[in-house]
């Protein structure tokens, strides 16, 4: 019987043992000191001593990464300031924290990539009832007009979705079974370029889409689901992972998998430091990318122009993000509301994958 | 049985408060302030302390709201899941029940369904989820960690299957009632507690009345100290248990409903991992992992400590990492703590023992049960 106690107990310290090592304050830093009062216009119209809250998808993600010091690195030129704050899982949960001490310290803007499309909406509300501006980058929330709200498209929705296809079915002629490794099933952004990518692959009636798996951004999650698709699927020619964390997991799969790699083509949005060797060695052939830094350093010139009044939410008002120029703010369209794009997205290749440090 | 029963005893006369070796007057007099609960009210005090010093915004008005609306719905699932660790079981399938009770109303709202009807539909998924839970453990007698892990698992697959990549309200949906979803934007009024803060203290006073002052209550004791006891002393353990896991699920299920409403929205990821945050509330709580010991007092001040530990943390930028590392710290001691006296005398016995194994006969007075095989 005693064994019967030793087995409990060991239950008991397992469950502990989990517990201790999972996440329980599932939330995100902040900065101590109230915001700073916003001193005077510069020539450019942007207020110095601005305090902008940037709330990416967690803190470990490198793209989230980059894009916030794209971020830090407008707000210093701004004279500002960025304070990055989230969780450690890619849960709105995570991010509510975040919003509230951003409300709390007075910040004067959020940059916020929304790991939910509506559940982040009340407590965005409340920033926005704050005078708090609300900007979005790489995922938008949908929360309608309230809180109204600047979405930084890192590139046209329609296009990442077509471009993908049209980059897998050059690699399989255009023929084949063909899955999707997503992040998690609710991300607004990955779930808008596979509305595109059905869309597009009605062009290639010999190209099927057997199913779409969610690895959640976590590269174990992503493994797990490449495996159950690849022993699901043994015909299948292509796999489109629309994620960096998807594409990088599957493409380290392959390396080490040589005969999946022969009769699978891979290809979706990675970041060419994480994706370098892979293409270079053949694994993977192409694929896709803005630049993650660039985009967090437009979301925060945005940021900075709307919480200094010398940006709005109109279509056609028009801001500049210092190195890159001059952005025109776009009229909602559909369930989009006001946005601006970043750019095109840019191919990579074993030709030009070393020219990127990103 | 008999050395598992006398186990069970020893520690049992521990946590009345009497020594191993009898009580002595001469120390009775402090051991009330020694109780667990002494030492969260302490560590509360420290982590408001530390919040007010580092943070200049922790004091404000609005920081008792955030608390509630963050850990309020969280802290509701650690009620049913205290008695149920009272009787010695564990449920690991609340967050994911959360989350296909949400799934179960957003669905229904997304088909048509009044707000009612889902919210009824959503409470009796978690009395059949509850249900499932409680026959396999209290009937078949199967292992409650190995079952709801399981479940765990069936409840969020579930959920997924409902919802998919769908959020509801979904483009083109009807809003949920603003009158419901207030409480996720406005506290109270009069007040600055959050609605589920307001819930979980009514619901605590229900099962601190029940666990301490009821019949039923000395039973979940008696179960988790000595279940062969209790079953021979006329307590029906299984009916209990099997009526516990029921009201955890509906609970769940509730807390399920407050969130979706809380967020004005549900996905079928909502409340991921929280069952983590449900148990450490309940062990840091100064409830015992193998049942019998701990009080509803020790788990609201578990509530309050964790709350005002993430505010003080997110406000004064600590890293997530570095919070995670904190909170897995405190949930340490409090299994460490309570169970390092024993642990200590296990291995004194271990220890006495072989230095003993050379010699004919052994004078360690050996206790039965503490046998670490």
């Amino acid at each position: 019987m005693s064994k019967v106690r030793a087995v409990h107990r060991m239950a008991g310290i397992a469950v502990a043992a989990v517990i201790a090592s999972g996440s329980i304050v599932g939330c995100g830093s902040s900065a101590g000191s109230t915001g700073a009062p916003a001193g005077a216009p510069t020539a450019t119209g942007v207020r110095t001593g601005l305090t902008v809250y940037f709330i990416p998808k967690d803190t470990q993600n490198p793209y989230e990464v980059l894009a916030d010091q794209g971020g830090q690195k407008a707000l210093t030129e701004l004279g500002g300031k960025v304070v990055v704050s989230s969780g450690t899982q890619d849960t709105a949960a995570a991010q509510i924290p975040s919003i509230q001490a951003a409300i709390q310290a007075h910040a004067n803007a959020i940059a916020i990539a929304g790991n939910d499309p509506s559940a982040l909406c009340p407590s965005l509300n409340q920033a926005a009832r704050a005078g708090i501006k609300i900007v979005t980058f790489d995922s938008d929330i949908n929360c309608g007009t309230s809180p109204n709200h600047l979405f930084i498209n890192q590139a046209d929705t329609k296009q990442i979705g077509t471009s993908e296809v049209d980059v897998l079915a050059k690699q399989i002629n255009s023929s084949g079974q063909i899955a999707i490794l997503s992040a998690a099933a609710s991300a607004t952004n990955q779930n808008a370029w596979i509305g595109y990518m059905k869309q597009q692959l009605a062009k290639y009636p010999n190209m099927k889409l057997v199913t779409t798996v969610y690895g959640n951004d976590d590269p174990a999650t992503s493994l797990s689901v490449l495996q159950g698709l690849l022993s699901a699927y043994p015909d299948l020619k292509g796999i489109i992972s629309p994620t960096t964390v998807g594409i990088s997991t599957a493409a380290q799969y392959f390396d080490t998998h040589k005969d999946v790699a022969a009769k699978i083509a891979l290809t979706g949005l990675g970041l060419p430091s994480q994706m370098k060797s892979y293409v270079l060695d053949g694994t993977v052939k192409s694929f896709e990318l803005w630049n993650p830094t660039d985009l967090g350093y437009l979301a925060g010139y945005a940021a900075a122009s709307l919480a200094s009044g010398s940006a709005g939410l109109q279509a056609g008002s028009t801001f500049k993000a210092g190195n890159l120029g001059s952005y025109k703010v776009l009229a909602a369209a559909g369930t989009t509301g006001p946005s601006v794009v970043l750019g095109p997205p840019t191919v990579f290749n074993a030709s030009n994958v070393n020219q990127f440090n990103f | 049985v008999t050395s598992e029963t006398a186990a069970r005893t020893r520690r049992s006369h521990r946590s009345e408060g009497g020594d191993d070796g009898g009580d002595t007057s001469a120390r009775a007099w402090w051991r009330p302030a020694a109780r667990w609960e002494s030492g969260l009210v302490l560590v509360l005090i420290c982590v408001i302390v530390f919040g007010a010093s580092e943070s200049s915004t922790f004091l404000g008005t609005s920081t008792v709201f955030y608390l509630g609306i963050n850990i309020g719905y969280i802290a509701i699932m650690a009620l049913p899941l205290t008695l149920i660790v009272m009787t010695g079981e564990i449920d690991l399938s609340v967050a994911s029940m959360l989350g296909l009770s949400g799934a179960v109303a957003g669905d229904l709202w997304h088909h048509g369904a009044p707000i009612g009807l889902a919210i009824v539909a959503a409470l009796a998924v978690g009395a059949l989820g509850g249900a499932l839970n409680g026959i396999l453990v209290a009937k078949f007698g199967l292992p409650s960690i190995a079952v709801t892990i399981g479940t765990l698992t069936l409840f969020r697959g579930l959920a997924e299957i409902l919802l998919g990549s769908l959020t509801v309200p979904a483009a083109g949906d009807r809003q949920l009632p603003t009158s419901l979803t207030d409480i996720g934007v406005a506290p109270i009024p009069g007040t600055q507690l959050s609605y589920t803060m307001l819930i979980f203290l009514v619901l605590a006073v229900g099962c601190g009345v029940l666990l301490h002052a009821t019949p039923l209550g000395r039973a979940m004791h008696a179960i988790g100290l000595q279940p062969e006891a209790a079953r021979f002393s006329g307590i029906r353990v299984d009916r209990v248990k099997f009526w516990l896991y029921v009201s955890s699920g509906v609970v769940c299920a509730f807390s399920g409903i407050l969130l979706t409403l809380q967020n004005s929205s549900v996905s079928y990821s909502a409340g991921t991992g929280l069952e983590l945050n449900v148990v450490a509330i309940v062990l840091f709580g100064g409830v015992s992992i193998f049942g019998g010991r701990g009080t509803i007092v020790g788990v609201v001040l578990s509530v309050a400590v964790f709350g005002a530990l993430q505010m003080a943390l997110t406000q004064i930028n600590v890293q997530p990492e570095i919070q995670n590392i904190i909170t897995g710290a405190l949930l340490l001691i409090s299994v460490v703590v309570p169970n390092g006296g024993e642990a200590i005398r296990r291995l004194r016995v271990r220890f006495k023992r072989s230095s003993a194994a050379g010699a004919p006969r052994s004078t360690t007075n050996r206790t039965p049960g503490s046998d670490p095989g």
